[in-house]
């Protein structure tokens, strides 16, 4: 028999980036809440102190600040014939574990979509007409707009702080910033980072070339900083170990950094860690959730917490696998197109050049996250789709963000990859490459979804979530136009080498190399109940009282990293429960 | 922000952490530098490689990553220790890692680890198997073979041109993987000793402090390595 515990107002699944502002915002409602966190507690001080966080093998390498997967974890399979096999060990993406989430260890690339993303399906059929849409692929429009959202982007850019320098001021282009981003009420909240020489020398090829490079905005603190609830920033100093570490200096964007310090001083918030929500539970009618039972592991002991609101910040794919446990939606049917819980999954197309310099000094492994110079001259929102027979697009960049040796010792091709020839390789070349990564879009599609696995089950019983996925024609074709234009401008900055990897059509999802943990959709946001797992304020179909945070609501992919819209749609939502749900709560669609 | 009576002022944090950045690079301590010289590797006992292991191991990581040439061979480095405390922690058990069954241990490598094996049990297996494959082909062990013989037997070994079971397929992925992890990892994990392969490719270790660096384009970082404990080199 489950324990049950007193009840609670809210009852927050997961406390990373989504779980901490609902868990602020909703506390200075007054409400009483529970946070359950499946993972440690961990805090700047003093998880994250120098120099012990300092340290590729164990969290580089080893992954200590991420999800086990002896504890949770997915099958995968590229299509429908073939046999899912399990997601042993951590490769392709890795979720976060523990207090903070993955907003601990995040790179800190912070981007809002571009207005045209949201309405992706209007704007292809307004430009080119439904017939570009290949076969397949769900395009869609996101059920609220970029003008909606952006009061929302720009107060979470405040909270997370980041730093950058506007492009589009209210509709006004401003020199050093993205000409082809939505349009700010607000410069950013701090002015952008300093550029590292890999960056300038890109700058320099790009403005040679006639394109429009701007300094990448980053949750990375270039100055010291106060953010509205009063918690502290210092200045980054570039110290290399960003993306998969704690940072030990109250510099990166984090919960950790921005909210968590304040909510836990407010007497009617409490968080419990070792706490893994195994389901969350629905009312006889099917129409509310009466609250989550979850694992208590120091009691280890089931545990019923009863709740009025429960909020769903577990991450993407924990989200949809507890939605698919729980009944809170129908699975996605790939054949009829049925149901919605697991559909529009996906991911991130990226590909890059990496470029050798004999004489040149890059010193690696002065950077952090978010380094580097961008440019949008081959978005979404500049690419002809009719002309170029896909839709889609993506940002480049260039910046040092992490010269740790075991993971990251670029040599060019040829280079044994071992014995004498790699010795003397690893001398040669380490501290002398610099490297343009393309960051794209992806779309969604039919059969890219999740569901349940039918044979493999973890340590509760329950069965895994299944991803079944590969990449697409439409977004490989994206991918290798974006290589057709990356190289000229490549070999226009004069490396003694240099070398591609795009991906080309036909390649095949490969779950090793660490791709990114851009993992979105599966419980997407719809007009309808009939084309999604949630409303356009995340709440639910299924239960009113049930809100789903983070990057499973997305429609499709964007070309950018996704916390900028996590950010905003996480204070569009706790914005709906204020003003609208609290005080009459019911679906408010 | 207004600091609470009762809780350590944060304000004050950020100025004690960076000034106990600003000397991390300088006042740490020489100590281990005056340390007794670790047990030479012929005289190590391992935590978990058998006698026969810790031979192929040796000789294996010695062709990996040779002592000739500029820079420190993975002997040198004691990469054969890291490995052998990798195998003997949660590392070699899979911890966590999920390793609940069915195995399909033919599925193609882009499937990821699918062998049944951990780490340490793959290690187990796959020396004796690769051994004997040796001994079939060059007429010796592994370790017994010249170093001509040695290169040959691990470039098939890489090709997956010798034989083994399914389950064994990862082994040279894995091999590899280790030995450079050894090669480069902090060195309070037994390998990269004196933080050789650090001077070596000139990274700085466990510095982590550039706030005047960013902009000093294209002139080297003039400091040698420190390490977690704080040896510098
Ligand atoms: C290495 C890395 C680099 C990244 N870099 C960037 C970047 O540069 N830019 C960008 O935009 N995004 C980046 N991301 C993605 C970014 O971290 C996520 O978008 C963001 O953290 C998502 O917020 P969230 O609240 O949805 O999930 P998280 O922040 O991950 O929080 C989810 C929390 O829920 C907990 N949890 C899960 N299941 C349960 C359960 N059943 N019961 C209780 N608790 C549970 C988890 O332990 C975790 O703490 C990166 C991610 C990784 C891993
Ligand atoms: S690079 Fe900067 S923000 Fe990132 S962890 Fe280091 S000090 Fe913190």
């Amino acid at each position: 028999m489950a324990r049950q515990d007193k009840k609670r107002d809210v009852v927050i699944v997961g406390l990373g980036w989504t779980g901490s502002i609902a868990g602020i915002e909703l506390a200075r409602e007054g409400l009483d809440i529970l946070a359950l966190e499946r993972g440690h507690d961990q805090a700047t001080v003093p998880d994250f102190k120098y120099p012990n966080q300092i340290d590729e093998l164990k969290y580089g390498v080893r992954l200590k600040m991420m999800q086990k997967p002896s504890r949770q974890t997915v099958t995968v399979r590229r299509s429908g014939d073939e046999t899912a096999l399990p997601y042993r060990s951590l490769g392709s993406f890795l979720p976060g574990n523990g207090v903070g989430g993955a907003g601990t260890h995040w790179n800190g690339l912070n981007w809002r979509p571009q207005p045209e993303e949201l309405r992706l399906r209007s704007y292809v059929a307004e430009n080119w007409g439904e017939e570009i849409i290949p076969e397949g692929m769900n395009l869609g429009d996101y059920p609220v707009s970029y003008d909606e959202l952006e009061p929302f982007f720009t107060h979470f850019e405040k909270v997370a702080g980041i730093s950058g320098k506007a492009g589009n001021l209210k509709g006004e282009i401003r020199e050093g910033g993205n000409p082809f981003e939505g349009w700010r009420s607000e410069e950013f909240p701090m002015p952008p980072l300093p550029t590292t020489y890999d960056s300038s020398k890109f700058r320099d090829a790009c403005l040679a070339a006639g394109y429009h490079p701007f300094q990448a905005s980053a949750g990375i603190a270039s100055t010291a900083y106060v953010n509205p609830y009063g918690m502290q920033m210092g200045p980054c100093n570039f110290c290399g170990f960003c993306e998969r570490y704690g940072c030990y200096q109250y510099s990166k964007s984090s919960p950790q950094t921005a909210i968590l310090d304040a909510l836990k001083r407010m007497p009617n918030f409490e968080y419990r860690t070792e706490s893994e929500v195994l389901r969350v539970e629905l009312a006889e009618d099917g129409k509310t959730a009466t609250g989550v039972t979850y694992w208590d592991e120091a009691a280890q002991e089931e545990v019923f917490q009863p709740a009025d609101i429960v909020i769903l910040s577990s991450f993407s794919l924990n989200n949809v696998h507890l939605m698919l446990l729980s009944g809170l939606g129908e699975a996605y049917d790939p054949l009829t197109g049925t149901g919605t819980l697991g559909k529009n999954y996906a991911y991130q197309m990226n590909g890059g050049v990496s470029l050798f310099f004999e004489d040149a000094e890059f010193n690696p492994f002065v950077g952090h996250g978010a380094n580097g110079v961008c440019i949008d001259d081959f978005s979404v929102n500049q690419n002809d789709f009719g002309a170029l027979g896909f839709i889609g697009g993506s940002y480049w960049r260039s910046g040092t963000f992490n010269g740790q040796p075991i993971r990251s010792m670029p040599l060019p091709k040829g280079t044994p990859s071992w014995g004498a020839g790699w010795k003397e390789g690893i001398g040669k070349w380490y501290g002398h490459a610099m490297s343009i990564g393309s960051h794209g879009s992806h779309m969604a599609y039919a059969n890219n979804h999740l569901d349940l696995d039918p044979t493999y089950t973890d340590r509760h019983g329950r069965p895994l979530m299944r991803m079944t996925f590969n990449w697409q024609d439409n977004d490989l074709k994206m991918n290798q136009y974006q290589k057709s234009r990356m190289e000229p401008l490549a070999a226009s900055m004069n490396p003694d080498v240099m070398q591609s990897s795009f991906k080309g059509i036909g390649a095949q999802y490969d779950v090793r190399p660490y791709q990114t943990t851009h993992n979105t959709g599966g419980h997407i946001m719809s007009e309808t109940a009939r084309e999604g797992a949630v409303n356009r304020y995340c709440q639910t179909w299924k239960a009113h009282n049930v809100f789903a945070m983070g990057a499973g609501n997305f429609v499709q992919n964007t070309q950018y990293n996704p916390t900028g819209l996590v950010g905003g749609l996480a204070y569009w939502t706790v914005q709906a429960i204020r003003t609208q749900y609290l005080s009459n709560p019911r679906p408010l669609v | 922000m207004t600091d609470l009576p009762g809780y350590p002022s944060r304000r004050g944090f950020l100025k004690v952490s960076a000034a106990g950045l600003a000397l991390s690079g300088v006042a740490l301590d020489a100590k281990a530098q005056d340390a007794q010289p670790p047990v030479p590797l012929d005289r190590y006992e391992p935590e978990y490689l058998t006698a026969d292991e810790w031979a192929f191991v040796m000789a294996a990581t010695a062709r990996l990553i040779p002592s000739e040439g500029d820079g420190p061979g993975a002997i040198e480095a004691r990469v054969p220790v890291f490995i052998d405390l990798q195998l003997a922690g949660d590392y070699g058990t899979a911890d966590d890692w999920y390793m609940v069954g069915p195995h399909d241990a033919e599925a193609a490598p882009d499937r990821g680890w699918q062998t049944p094996l951990t780490p340490a049990g793959l290690y187990r297996e796959a020396i004796p198997a690769f051994d004997a494959w040796c001994a079939e082909t060059h007429g010796a062990a592994f370790a017994a073979l010249d170093g001509q013989a040695q290169d040959a037997a691990l470039t098939a070994l890489q090709k997956g041109e010798v034989p083994l079971a399914p389950e064994l397929s990862p082994f040279f992925a894995t091999l590899l993987a280790n030995t450079k992890e050894g090669y480069f990892a902090d060195p309070m994990y037994g390998g990269n000793h004196g933080m050789q392969s650090w001077v070596y490719i000139g990274f700085p270790g466990a510095r982590a402090a550039f706030r005047e660096w960013p902009e000093r384009h294209n002139v080297k970082y003039p400091l040698g390595p420190v390490s977690i404990k704080g040896e510098r080199a």
